[in-house]
């Protein structure tokens, strides 16, 4: 059993918001494949939880007219690897969280709760920020939307105010449409891993599909929080393709700043940033039929 | 703090008082003595747990068990035939001696049940990546992947007809 005073099984989104209101030190709990685990390590024991867990408004997955990819925070990152819209608009996202944890994992845990949780080595957070990805959070007072740019405020802290939650996961028609993208985790194993570092990048090839007409790259565990190196992207656009991959990782130098952990030495994850954001925009220009 | 809880497990319907802060693992175990479920790691790394929701692999230590209520829960109890003989997909570990201390076993049977029943076949990468959600201590991984690969080559000889072709 788990330490817990108390968990309230909100029926609907403003239900938890009025229990968020009413005691902002709940924690709000979704898949529980983080949550749970703080718990029985003790850092989040005796608390009072509030599960949004099976909240039917906060799941599924869709297209809206206006092109614009919606997710429910509530989509598992299975849900997400295996969805047609995913794989038809934003195929790399469906590849990103496809390498986290494990299959059972992935059916529990939420895009969602990987986004709100502010960890830098989240497997979506490096492809949510390469795609300015919006955040669509509600409170008492209503919603605002937040870019994922705007989203990070420190380790392991979100724009988000204790009472409000995060209710869709918006990736603009603009933001994806003509663009390909390749995400990299780097990892000491290939299942059951967090990642040493984690690369997205997203491509817009010219239309003779020979230059990078325009290019975002982020990063996870290259700092505190995911992060993406703007100095770099401009750096590079308009370049060919090659000459944009080999300059590329040296340009993100500049911007980085991961830092030694038991996993890995900051040195050796700025020699990831190097070599890997050059293969990430190389393999994104191919998948966009650049020749290499 | 105790709650009624209701669910069909393993066929059966089920009701009984639990208490909300109850994992899915500590219900099936310590209330319904299912005790297949192994509690391993506890932090959902190892597999050992794993049991079936709505015809899907979870990790039960960390699914709350107020989540399951009105689902369809299988362990391998359910997996026994009326006479007490064992499943196809159990028959297959037996085969390739895919079997040593036994405590990831049950749980490796839940995900190739969830592999089994999709119907489709997969090659040997494939069935890696599937399973890579569970720890074998005794690290006899090959005979594991040997006894999946057999359990869904079986059946989708039976499913695709192939048998009756021959």
């Amino acid at each position: 059993m788990f330490d817990l005073a108390s968990i309230y099984e909100a029926k609907s989104v403003s239900a938890a918001i009025r229990a968020l209101e009413d005691d902002p030190s709940a924690v709000v709990i979704a898949g529980g494949t983080d949550v749970l685990i703080k718990v029985r390590e003790g850092r989040l024991a005796g608390r009072r939880l509030i599960s949004i867990h099976g909240l039917a408004e906060l799941e599924g997955i869709a297209l809206t007219p206006a092109g614009d990819v919606e997710i429910g925070p509530l989509a598992t990152f299975r849900q997400v690897a295996e969805s047609p819209v995913i794989e038809k608009t934003v195929p790399v996202l469906g590849e990103a969280v496809d390498q986290a944890g494990g299959p059972q994992l992935r059916a529990q845990g939420t895009i969602g709760g990987n986004v709100c949780n502010g960890i830098t080595s989240a497997d979506s957070a490096s492809t949510l920020l390469a795609l300015d990805a919006r955040l669509r959070v509600r409170g008492p007072r209503g919603e605002r939307e937040i870019p994922m740019a705007e989203w990070y405020r420190g380790a392991g802290k979100v724009n988000l105010a204790p009472y409000e939650l995060l209710v869709k996961i918006v990736i603009p028609r603009e933001n994806y449409e003509g663009y390909f993208g390749h995400y990299i985790k780097y990892a000491a194993r290939n299942a059951m891993d967090i990642a040493t570092l984690g690369v997205s990048c997203m491509v817009k090839l010219s239309g003779d599909r020979t230059a990078v007409e325009d290019v975002s790259l982020a990063f996870g565990v290259a700092g505190p929080v995911p992060l993406r190196v703007y100095g770099a992207e401009a750096a590079v656009r308009g370049l060919p393709v090659a000459e944009a991959a080999d300059q590329i990782g040296p340009a993100a130098l500049e911007e980085v700043s991961p830092r030694t952990s038991w996993r890995a030495t900051k040195e050796f994850r700025i020699q990831l940033v190097r070599e890997l954001s050059g293969r990430a925009l190389r393999e994104a220009a191919r998948k966009g039929g650049a020749v290499l | 703090m105790i709650q009624v809880w209701n669910a069909v497990v393993n066929g059966q319907p089920v009701e009984l008082g639990i208490d909300p802060r109850e994992s899915l693992a500590d219900v099936l175990r310590e209330r319904l003595g299912l005790t297949s479920v192994k509690k391993g790691c506890e932090v959902g790394e190892c597999g050992a747990c794993t049991v079936l929701v709505d015809g899907t692999a979870v990790d039960s230590c960390i699914y709350l068990a107020l989540w399951a209520r009105g689902k369809q829960i299988l362990t391998v109890e359910g997996l026994q035939e009326p006479d007490g003989a064992l499943s196809p997909i159990q028959k297959a570990f037996v085969e390739e001696a895919a079997v040593q201390c036994g405590f990831c076993t049950p749980g490796i049977i839940l995900s190739a049940v969830e592999i089994v029943g999709s119907g489709r076949t997969y090659t040997r990468d494939e069935l890696r990546k599937l399973i890579s959600g569970h720890l074998c201590r005794c690290t006899g991984y090959q005979n594991i992947l040997n006894a999946v690969e057999r359990a869904v080559h079986e059946a989708h000889k039976f499913v695709g007809g192939e048998e009756t072709q021959e």
